[in-house]
């Protein structure tokens, strides 16, 4: 396919590949990130209108339809999704990139088989590689989706023998991708690789749990990428190589961040199967059962901190599915009236993609002035009068410092604990989504409001105003 | 190897450096808007997808081919309308401020 491409086209991609590291760097800082977006989007208008004037591409009617209905569908999810639901939306997403990138390795072999005696070895090599990334991509961001959304459990689900079925199956990947490279024409083994990658996404996400889920997300973009950049390869186009190679290099440096935020390295997120440590967990539970839990009412709680110098809020993904955000800045408002100092401290994986707590916050209209990050927030816990934890919990388990047989054990976390009195806002005494019991609730200095994060919030600000 | 394999070799080595520069020192307040932002990018396999189904005749990569126009394209547009909501309400306060 290395066909020569009018040099018009050529230019056009190389303004768009400039437009699209421009944008990238704009996403960068707040005051700019906007105008990169734009500009991104311009960057791919220019590539796709200089691709339809390329003249190869003569079905211009069907593609038309596909462009309307594909822009129509995109515009009308972007327009619906909930800022909860952003993680699902960004999973989904990826997938149809990853879908679309795969297609089109199928497309160019299909195409192939019918009209050159031999498919040369470095087109295949590409296509085989797209169709193994690009495939993982889809199924694994389905997966992802799905256990987001809650039509699968979001706890780890193992089987027996899980590790030696993946190996048995990579093993066939490169099998038939071997076969494949000596006898290219080969359509049934072709197939059985397009299915053996699909089955491996879904093996390779489908052990991860939900307390992972950023680190996933990370990964999975930093894939739909590499696998743009694959499909590039494969029609041998310079625009999807450089787009999908810079998306891949973002994705990654997401995905370290989210490790490190986590204290794990990625080979014990995709194989560590995090929550099957719930049965230690338990038994800790068991133990700490017969411990003295402070409970106090919300008039109690709204006296503590209508009186305290300094507050932060500590808020959770609790917080962010109960909608509670916008009570949550109500409550701030009536604090700072009353002179209390306050802060929000946001945990790198508070939510579940990277920032996403950031952005709930955002859609309430909280300044992000006031938002801090975990290192800058640390060191001032021990002068804050008020922690008042809503909807987190493993963020801010104290067992992630010394409890070395903890699962969570390393993680860095939000030392509310370190505060002269916590507030912890809570349904029940159910664990979080790592699965471990929290001994922050048993401490002496914490007191717990039962109750849902709307509700107790809503009360809290009705407290807070007759004072 | 040929040629334009090795070329095409070096611009995605060069490509993923330039992202690496460029993606470093993010603050955490924009990364949910990066990530959308970059996964509209990776939409870019429309191309492969326009190249793919671009003959006349209908054949089985052209039926592929325009499927992957449709995912790809949802991919897109939603991607950087999505990524542009969530900006607005970085903005907004910013004007406040």
């Amino acid at each position: 396919m290395s066909d020569f491409l009018p040099t018009g086209i050529q230019l056009t991609y190389l303004v768009a590949a400039s437009l699209f590291i421009l944008g990238l760097k704009k996403l960068g800082s707040p005051a700019t990130a906007r105008q990169g977006n734009l500009w991104a989007s311009v960057g791919m208008l220019l590539a796709v209108v200089a691709t339809l004037l390329d003249r190869q591409v003569l079905n211009y009617e069907m593609i038309l339809i596909g462009l309307a209905i594909g822009s129509i569908i995109g515009a009308i999810a972007a327009q619906r999704v909930q800022m909860t639901e952003m993680p699902q939306m960004v999973g989904l997403l990826n997938g149809l990139g990853g879908a679309a990138s795969a297609l089109v390795a199928v497309a160019e072999f299909w195409r192939l088989r019918g009209t050159v005696q031999t498919i040369p070895l470095d087109a295949n090599v590409s296509m085989l590689l797209d169709v193994f990334i690009g495939g993982v991509t889809f199924t694994g961001s389905l997966v992802a989706f799905a256990k987001l959304q809650g039509i699968i459990s979001g706890s780890p689900i193992t089987f027996p023998l899980q590790q030696p079925i993946n190996a048995l199956l990579l093993v066939g990947y490169v099998v038939g991708s071997a076969y494949l490279l000596v006898t290219p024409e080969n359509l049934p083994v072709f197939l059985g690789v397009v299915a053996v990658s699909l089955l491996l996404g879904v093996l390779f996400v489908i052990p991860i749990g939900g307390g992972d889920m950023p680190v996933v997300i990370s990964l999975l973009n930093s894939l739909s990428g590499i696998a743009a950049s694959a499909a590039g390869f494969v029609v041998m186009n310079n625009m999807l190589i450089i787009a999908g190679a810079l998306v891949g290099a973002s994705g990654l440096i997401l995905t370290q961040i989210m490790c490190k935020a986590m204290n794990r390295s990625l080979v014990s997120v995709l194989f560590g199967a995090f929550g099957k440590a719930g049965a230690a967990g338990g038994s800790a539970a068991a133990a700490q059962g017969d411990q003295a839990v402070r409970s106090i009412d919300a008039e109690e709680g709204a006296m503590m901190l209508g009186y305290a110098r300094s507050v932060v809020i500590v808020p959770g993904y609790g917080m962010a599915v109960a909608q509670a955000q916008h009570s949550v800045r109500e409550l701030a408002d009536q604090l700072e009236r009353l002179g209390v100092d306050v802060k929000y401290a946001i945990h790198p994986v508070a939510g579940r993609m990277p920032g996403h707590m950031n952005v709930l916050l955002a859609e309430a209209n909280v300044p992000y002035e006031q938002l801090s990050d975990m290192d800058d927030i640390n060191p001032q816990f021990e002068q804050t009068d008020v922690a008042l934890v809503i909807g987190a919990n493993d963020v801010v388990n104290p067992s992630a410092r010394h409890n070395s047989s903890s699962p969570i054990y390393g993680m860095p976390i939000l030392e509310v604990d370190k505060a002269k009195h916590t507030i912890v806002i809570k349904r029940g005494m159910s664990a979080g989504f790592a699965g471990v019991d929290n001994e922050l609730f048993y401490k002496d200095k914490t007191m717990m409001l039962f109750g849902s994060a709307k509700d107790m919030v809503a009360k809290l600000v009705s407290e807070v105003k007759q004072l | 190897m040929t040629e334009a394999l090795i070329a095409a070799l070096f611009v995605f080595v060069l490509a993923s450096f330039t992202g690496f520069e460029v993606i470093n020192k993010v603050p955490p307040t924009l990364h949910t808007p990066l990530m959308s932002g970059a996964n509209a990018i990776s939409g870019i396999a429309v191309i492969g997808a326009l190249v793919v189904s671009g003959e006349r005749d209908w054949n089985v990569s052209v039926i592929l081919g325009l499927i992957a126009v449709v995912l790809a394209t949802i991919n897109v547009v939603g991607g950087f309308l999505v990524t542009d909501r969530m900006l607005q309400m970085f903005k907004k306060k910013e004007v406040k401020a």
